[in-house]
């Protein structure tokens, strides 16, 4: 099967949706002519024009709100964030308007956007353009929240996303565009929310990880295999829905889990999901849940620093050898 | 009062247009008696002395025109088209209420109207206002889109964001700034340095400013630039100059601190929009006193009869908590 990298499978979604449904529009800063910084966009405003190629002045709550009402009134808007940092500057619109709106009209008004930006940390880009801020929309009823963690769900993800009638926010890792991946080519790839992806089946212990963290979760388990550990690699694929019983099952299955994920670990989705599977799984499980998110810390621009602050294979194998011993049980 | 018979040429229209604005204020005394008898949950924000704006503007509008409403909407909500039943259920909380009494007085909205909503977040609607020009302008309708707002609202940045949006883009929309004077408590003086008008201006944006309690002034002015918004000569902004007769809500009763009462008493006595266009449908021979007593007496009527039956109207079932989270999801804690 063809490879294409994470940044030509989102450019895919986009134009397949945009071919198909004419109400489909993209508006953010420079996502026209340059095709966003990352160039994720590249050569779209050539085939669809600038009326729905939209180029904004940088003003976040302002396109924002527009994205809000346009989706209103029968368009579907792609909103492009171009750092997932500036979330922040969307809040008001995207959690007290396009979240509750379907909610507050008692099911009238329906608000049928989608919101992509990135997380991830390591591109030494320091506190403001580093940030994994999922967890904030997550927090959010009404807003649906999808975390691609290759090409494959980034395209089919995406597609979702755009057909889906609620809000959707869809983080892309920004260091992955140039990843590839097996993507079929040609028909319609829709992944479904909601529906999580066993990557790796095991017997001794569950890694569940997010975006890039399932690819973490991938190398730590090939770490503990060479010892003799078998871990299970779960991807959610999306934390809002959240394909809760698959995980459930999996814990009664392996009686451990790490739950890895790049956003900060207090308050984070590490501990909502570690918390359903130890209020679910708890007579099924050896230990309980652990969190590993990133570090309580503002992301900092050193590398010497700025590695320490998320989570790696090893540090995810160390953490596994240590629940599988049983030493976590008794922890302090 | 201004003489615009060459715009509302039918005498149906005037007093269609007066109609609305006593159905406004009756709504709105029937809402601040069911508050001060305690039947209303919550608070509520009263409209009482600026219907000529909303009416004005509205009876412009097509059904497919939208609107964003404020947190004080019940008079846009009216004037686009609302019906008192449901609107008192949804004051009420009750499940025939537009939005199964899920919003509230500060969510109050008839959508199949082209009501977007009444929005809780000073100027939170600038940017859907603007958004719903936008989406007519992809689509090739010819619908424009009033966005609602006060004066305490431009001291919002979305405001000026959206505005250069559209300027940029020739958007359908026109800002109605409602200038009562007070935002909440504070006087309008004290929160906007400069010309409001001159805001819009900075972007290229045609300006006016109209008095707010002359229905016909207001209704003639939006006709004109409603018209030339639907041809692309769009946007625009107008500040419309009125007065809340109640406090910021209801329950603002002692506000002797931030305006007199002589300032009050002085709004209602002298420019009251109601008694200025019942006096000039008289005096052009429009209706007679009688005519106008019978058309007050029927809609005071209504409304009493809307607010029997919302007190009387059930609850929402406790099971639809959950529901309307999501459009596909029936039940999101299912």
């Amino acid at each position: 099967m063809r490879e294409i990298t994470l940044s030509q499978a989102v450019n895919e979604a986009l134009a397949e949706e945009m071919r198909r449904d004419e109400s489909v529009f993209i508006i953010g800063e420079d996502v026209a002519e340059a095709g966003t910084p990352f160039k994720v966009l590249s050569g779209l405003v050539e085939e669809f024009g600038t009326a729905r190629v939209v180029d904004t002045p940088i003003a976040e709550p302002g396109f924002m709100g527009i994205a809000v009402g346009a989706a209103m009134t029968g368009s579907r808007p792609v909103v492009d964030l171009m750092f997932g940092d500036f979330l922040f500057l969307v809040m008001d619109q995207l959690c007290n308007q396009a979240a509750k709106t379907h909610y507050m009209s008692g099911g009238k008004l329906n608000v049928p956007l989608v919101l992509r930006t990135n997380l991830g940390a390591t591109r030494r880009s320091a506190a403001q353009h580093s940030q994994s801020l999922h967890a904030l929309v997550a927090h959010i009823p009404g807003l649906k929240v999808a975390m691609p963690s290759s090409a494959l769900e980034a395209k089919g993800l995406m597609k979702t996303a755009i057909r889906d009638d609620n809000p959707v926010v869809i983080f892309e890792d920004k260091l992955m565009y140039n990843d590839k991946a097996e993507v079929p080519e040609g028909g319609d790839l829709l992944i479904p929310f909601g529906v999580a992806n066993v990557k790796r089946e095991g017997r001794d212990i569950t890694l569940i990880g997010t975006s890039s963290m399932v690819q973490v979760c991938e190398k730590a388990a090939e770490l503990l295999a060479a010892e003799g550990i078998s871990a299970e690699v779960i991807d959610p694929r999306t934390i809002v829905p959240l394909d809760e019983a698959t995980l459930v099952a999996s814990a009664k299955k392996t009686s451990r889990v790490i739950v890895v994920d790049e956003g900060h670990q207090s308050y984070g989705v590490t501990g909502e999901i570690a918390s359903r599977i130890n209020e679910k799984a708890f007579y099924h499980l050896d230990a309980p849940a652990l969190r590993m998110g990133a570090m309580d810390v503002p992301v900092p621009f050193s590398p010497a620093l700025e590695d320490l602050t998320v989570p790696t294979p090893e540090a995810v194998a160390e953490q596994a050898r240590k629940l599988c011993a049983g030493e976590m049980i008794h922890a302090a | 009062m201004s003489s615009a018979k060459q715009t509302q040429t039918n005498s149906e229209d005037y007093l269609r247009m007066y109609r609305q604005m006593v159905r406004i204020r009756t709504f709105e005394d029937n809402a601040n008696q069911l508050y001060l008898s305690a039947k209303m949950p919550g608070l509520t924000h009263m409209y009482s002395g600026e219907e000529a704006v909303a009416v004005g503007i509205c009876e412009a509008l097509k059904v497919s025109d939208k609107i964003t409403s404020t947190h004080r909407g019940h008079g846009h909500c009216v004037a686009k088209g609302a019906a008192f039943k449901e609107m008192f259920c949804e004051l009420l909380g009750k499940e025939e209420g537009y939005c199964r009494g899920k919003g509230g007085s500060m969510h109050i909205a008839d959508q199949s109207n082209g009501n977007l909503g009444a929005n809780a977040i000073v100027g939170g609607s600038m940017g859907i206002a603007t958004g719903a020009a936008f989406s007519a302008k992809l689509a090739g309708r010819d619908d424009v889109a009033v966005c609602f707002f006060g004066d305490g609202a431009t001291a919002q940045g979305l405001m000026y964001e959206v505005m250069n949006m559209a300027a940029l883009w020739n958007l359908p929309v026109i800002y109605a700034c409602e200038n009562n004077g007070y935002s909440e408590y504070t006087k309008t003086d004290e929160i906007a340095a400069g010309s409001i008008t001159a805001r819009a201006e900075a972007f290229g944006i045609e300006a006016h400013q109209v008095d707010g309690q002359d229905v016909l002034a207001v209704n003639t002015l939006t006709q004109q630039l409603v018209e030339r918004a639907r041809k692309g000569e769009g946007p625009f902004f107008m500040e419309l100059m009125t007065y809340r007769y109640h406090g910021h809500h209801v329950g603002d009763i002692n506000r002797e601190y931030y305006r007199s009462k002589d300032e009050e008493r002085d709004w209602k006595d002298n420019r009251d929009p109601i008694v200025r266009f019942r006096a000039w449908l008289v005096d052009e021979g429009i209706a007679t006193e009688d005519e106008i007593e019978a058309l007050n007496a029927a809609v005071r009527k209504d409304a009493e009869e809307a607010v029997t039956y919302a007190l009387d109207a059930p609850y929402p079932d406790g099971a639809e908590v959950d529901m309307h989270v999501y459009t596909d999801v029936p039940h999101a804690l299912a």
